[in-house]
């Protein structure tokens, strides 16, 4: 859990910091055409929580963690690492992948979490001080069409995509064939395999609740 | 002569093909308890297959293999594991689990074999260690050892938990001439301080006359003789004779010979 999380943080904030920014100065110049420059803070917590939190954190995740974890399960593979596991009468999947699958399926809803709050910030930040918004008007605004769901559908998404990376990674992993161009291929496919799951999941997700 | 002993394992019957390539084309071997077997061969003739079958990494597409008359090809994962218990296996590479220490590797068939605590463990492991030659390195990690101290460790943590029977993939291949003397020598030792039975596959013949009570041949798929190393050195068999002789010409075409004739300068000068 601190390799799939902890170490994931600072990635994951930085992602979250500036496409809250982004986003903020994307709402405010273009919803300025037509005078909805006010609902950028509403706008701005919709879109992170929903959807830009957690699918951004997941797709940092699966590059990061989860070419890790095909790399690491498919230099074993080529090593005969795993082969020694079953030898010594040890399960390599439950000695190898169910603790990373939990670990993943846990962790990311908690960065998800954070993502969110200083996505927010990254909003606020460059709606108030930059482009001279009302802080307390901003913020009101943030607040007022929060709602649970939108919250809580970010979360339950975080928690899939935690549980997508890691069941494809391992796989891919512990299929690696071949010497170090299968390690390679593998983390590679993981790496793809699992952010186009992500990207395709999030989509119905997303229709069960909305 | 007729010294009644158990068969061990008993192989029947094996054939094992991997895409169109028919590697085991109806093994039959049997190994007696106690005894140490080495099975020779060619690259590619199929031993690691053989090997991985009696310990149940490959399943045979038919066949049977009997430990102790239990017939493992068919049992479900569990059983299996069951059955592995009794086994040690020294991978060719040593396949020691980069991410623990040298102790922690040693002493992983304790772990989750029988409930031992850490300190244990440790004490364990090194006693091991200490078996193969091997002290002060409980701490450091396989990257920071040699090739022939990683075999040695991959041999500490296949007998910890006092197997009755070891399988040896390769332990003599890419190892200098002095370091694969040592390990003859603790095969040797293994069978006589542990009283196992073990399969050795080489294609190290000093290796196999050493170590081995009885030798087999694998050729193309099948055993074509089993003895003594001495009735292997008579055996009248071309095929084994090439093998043992290391010639490279022979029944045993491991290279297509037109592609060794090379033209001469001599030639090229006549055609212009």
């Amino acid at each position: 859990m601190q390799e799939v999380g902890v170490r994931s943080f600072p990635v994951v904030m930085i992602t979250a910091a500036f496409t809250g920014m982004v986003l903020a100065l994307q709402s405010f110049t273009g919803f300025k055409r037509f005078g909805a420059e006010t609902m950028v803070g509403t706008v701005v917590a919709l879109s992170v929580t929903r959807e830009l939190g957690p699918v951004l954190t997941g797709l940092m995740v699966s590059g990061r963690v989860g070419s890790a974890m095909a790399a690491e399960l498919g230099t074993m593979r080529v090593t005969e690492q795993i082969d020694a596991l079953y030898t010594l009468a040890t399960n390599p999947i439950n000695y190898l992948i169910v603790p990373r699958f939990l670990a993943t399926a846990i962790v990311l809803p908690i960065l998800v979490i954070f993502a969110d709050v200083i996505g927010i910030l990254g909003g606020y930040l460059v709606s108030v001080q930059i482009l001279g918004a009302n802080p307390t008007f901003y913020t009101r605004r943030t607040w007022n069409y929060l709602e649970f769901n939108d919250l809580f559908s970010g979360l339950l998404k975080a928690f899939f995509f935690g549980m997508i990376i890691a069941t494809i990674s391992c796989y891919q992993g512990f299929s690696a064939r071949g010497g170090a161009e299968g390690v390679g291929q593998a983390t590679t496919k993981a790496v793809v395999l699992s952010s186009l799951a992500i990207l395709i999941s999030n989509y119905f997700i997303t229709v069960l609740f909305f | 002569m007729g010294r009644e002993s158990t068969i061990k394992i008993n192989a029947v019957n094996l054939h094992k093909s991997f895409g169109g390539n028919n590697v085991l084309r109806g093994v039959n071997l049997e190994v007696r308890e106690g005894e140490s077997m080495v099975v020779i061969g060619g690259s590619g003739s199929g031993k690691t297959v053989l090997i991985k079958c009696i310990i149940g990494l490959v399943r045979p597409d038919e066949g049977e293999i009997y430990v102790d008359g239990l017939g493992i090809s068919s049992l479900n994962e569990r059983r299996m594991n069951e059955v592995r218990k009794k086994f040690g296996m020294l991978f060719q590479w040593g396949a020691l689990f980069d991410s623990m220490t040298v102790w922690e590797n040693v002493g992983f068939g304790l772990r989750y074999q029988k409930n031992l605590g850490t300190g244990e463990i440790k004490e364990i492991a090194s006693e091991k260690l200490a078996l193969v030659g091997l002290k002060n390195v409980e701490d450091l990690m396989p990257a920071d050892l040699s090739g022939g101290m990683r075999k040695r460790v991959s041999l500490a943590r296949a007998i910890a938990i006092e197997p009755e029977i070891l399988l040896y993939d390769e332990p003599t291949t890419g190892i200098d001439p002095i370091m694969a003397d040592a390990i003859n020598e603790l095969i040797i030792q293994m069978k006589e301080k542990l009283q196992v039975t073990s399969i050795a596959i080489t294609h190290d013949m000093k290796s196999a006359y050493k170590i081995g009570d009885r030798i087999a041949m694998l050729y193309q798929g099948e055993i074509i003789e089993v003895g003594t190393p001495e009735e292997i050195k008579r055996s009248p068999n071309p095929i084994i004779q090439q093998f043992i002789e290391g010639k490279s010409e022979g029944p045993i075409k491991m290279v297509d010979p037109s592609l060794l004739i090379i033209p001469s300068r001599h030639t090229r000068h006549e055609e212009r």
